[in-house]
């Protein structure tokens, strides 16, 4: 399952630049879990995981520029 | 005077100084992160730098490039304009260190309009009223029942750690504050890590009106008259207006004069606002400095036709204040629409991308302050305000009568923004008459207005 970006923005893997990461490569997680933010004009929205599963990709860099409905994970359910 | 002044920001702001500093013959200088090298600033200054990676921490924010910057262009002055390092006592500190001058309010200003608790306190002293609190660390509800019983129902229990508007239980009545107090207790520590809670009187639909001062180094301070800026979106203010439609003369002295008395407590110094709020009887409270020049600071503009970013760098070079309120022809009114590139059909929406069709509007009345031209791609970057349309007459209904025009000539696209919404507005029934408050905009959302979910 892809999970996409709903608009442009920058993307944080972590909560502020000291924090470790939301989710690394391998990591199983809930639905709804956070997975990342991102970041538009300002704004902060938080990028959910859309179903149960293990994040098998992260295809983008921390505080990289994300283009409107890019793919950033890739989850595998069960 | 100055030879050279480097304008520390970028966007509308940074193109209003610089239109400024031409008027003026000093040269300018302009700064930009690697986002902006298309932006409309650069065209206008003199010279640019670039001082960093699009992400503003590492650029506008970027003491250290920014200070290199002014060092390599020899600029003597430094113009912040709004947000960024605009209110930071850091940067204005190590300016003055390094022998440039800041545009702006000292170092000890900025520092202390930072901690609004302290800055309350001051100004209290010196005469002016502010909102009745209690002190921070309320800790039993004994404790609160009595400060309540003091300041008076209703009131805002707020936690110590929380901010935005976050963390705040309105209680009518002591029945409420003995059923609040603990749950607000609980959550502040969930939500702050901070258990500690205050009182503060809740003024009910209050209205924001704010005062524009300036100030010399010889210890003069006029203020320049009030700005109403009572419709705002999660306390970003949208739409603003001089005068305010609720101001008799009698309220526009004594606030004016509380304003005047405030930048003294704290020994101001150049272009400031001070921010009040108004309850339903017209009684005013200090809330706070805001130590910039502001970004509504257009409308004054127009009714006291006095160039406000001039002024402040006329200040800064030590020039003196030979005039006050008393001594301006004012007249009409000015209302300014902010145009964000937001979708306010959906939850406001930020609107990146490129500007595929411009049209700008234009005409008697109609002031347009915007970094935007056809083709211009809008970075995700930064903030969403792209535009601010200012509208100008001699009374307040033809004055929305041109905003309502120009609002309609204007034309961004794809690009979603706040003008369909200013047009609804301009046709309201309670703003129409000028009575409306800081709850105004509620009519206009969508249920329920917290997360970003769009």
């Amino acid at each position: 399952m892809e999970v996409r970006a709903l608009m442009s923005g920058v993307f944080y893997r972590k909560p502020t630049p000291e924090a470790p990461p939301y989710v690394e490569v391998g990591d199983q997680v809930k639905k709804g879990q956070v997975l990342g933010l991102l970041e538009t004009m300002k704004v902060f929205q938080k990028i959910k995981a859309p179903v149960a599963g293990k994040v098998v990709e992260i295809l983008a860099e921390n505080e990289g520029l994300i283009k409107d409905n890019q793919v950033i994970f890739v989850i595998e359910t069960a | 005077m100055f030879s050279k002044v480097l304008v520390a920001n970028r966007g509308e702001i940074a193109v209003r100084v610089i239109r400024a500093l031409r008027e003026l013959g000093i040269a300018s200088v302009a700064v930009y992160s690697e986002a902006d090298k298309n932006c409309l600033h650069l065209e206008l200054a003199d010279e640019k730098v670039c001082i960093g990676p699009s992400i503003s921490a590492k650029s506008y924010l970027n003491i250290e490039n920014i200070i290199r910057a002014a060092k390599e262009t020899k600029a003597e002055a430094i113009h912040p304009g709004y947000g960024y390092l605009a209110e930071s006592g850091e940067f204005a500190k190590e300016l003055e260190k390094e022998g440039f001058v800041f545009i702006g309010p000292s170092p000890e200003n900025l520092q202390l309009a930072g901690d609004k608790l302290i800055a309350k306190k001051i100004v209290k002293s010196a005469g002016v009223p502010i909102i009745p609190s209690s002190p921070d660390g309320v800790g039993t509800i004994e404790e609160a029942k009595k400060i309540c019983g003091t300041i008076g129902y209703p009131v805002m229990i707020k936690a110590s750690g929380g901010g935005g508007g976050r963390g705040i239980r309105i209680c009518d009545n002591e029945e409420a504050l003995m059923e609040e107090f603990p749950v607000a207790k609980m959550e502040a520590r969930a939500a702050f890590g901070n258990g500690e809670l205050y009182i503060e009187k809740y003024v009910v639909e209050p209205r924001h009106i704010e005062f524009q001062v300036l100030a010399d180094t010889s210890g003069n301070v006029i203020h320049l008259g009030e700005r109403e800026c009572s419709i705002q979106r999660r306390y970003q203010k949208l739409i603003e207006e001089c005068p305010s439609p609720l101001l008799t003369p009698e309220m526009r002295k004594a606030m004016g004069d509380a304003a005047i008395a405030a930048a003294k407590a704290v020994k101001y110094l150049n272009a400031g606002t001070m921010e009040f709020l108004v309850d339903k009887a017209g009684r005013f409270y200090f809330m706070e400095i805001n130590a910039r020049i502001q970004v509504e600071h257009p409308v004054t503009e127009l009714v006291t036709g006095v160039d406000l970013v001039k002024e402040q760098i006329r200040l800064s070079s030590g020039g003196q204040l030979e005039y006050s309120f008393d001594d301006l022809i004012r007249r009409g009114w000015a209302i300014e629409c902010r145009i964000n590139a937001e979708d306010p059909d959906r939850n406001f929406a930020p609107s990146p991308g490129t500007v595929e069709e411009y049209q700008a509007p234009g005409g008697f009345g109609v002031r347009l302050d915007t970094h935007l031209y056809q083709g211009y791609e809008i970075p995700v970057y930064y903030d969403s305000l792209i535009a601010k349309l200012i509208a100008f007459d001699l009374t307040r209904d033809r004055a929305i009568q041109i905003m309502k025009r120009a609002l309609g000539e204007l034309k961004i696209s794809p690009i979603k923004t706040t003008i369909p919404l200013y047009l609804r507005i301009m046709d309201d029934p309670q703003f129409r008459q000028g009575e409306f408050n800081t709850g105004f905009l509620k009519n206009y959302l969508l249920g329920k207005d917290e997360e970003e979910e769009f």
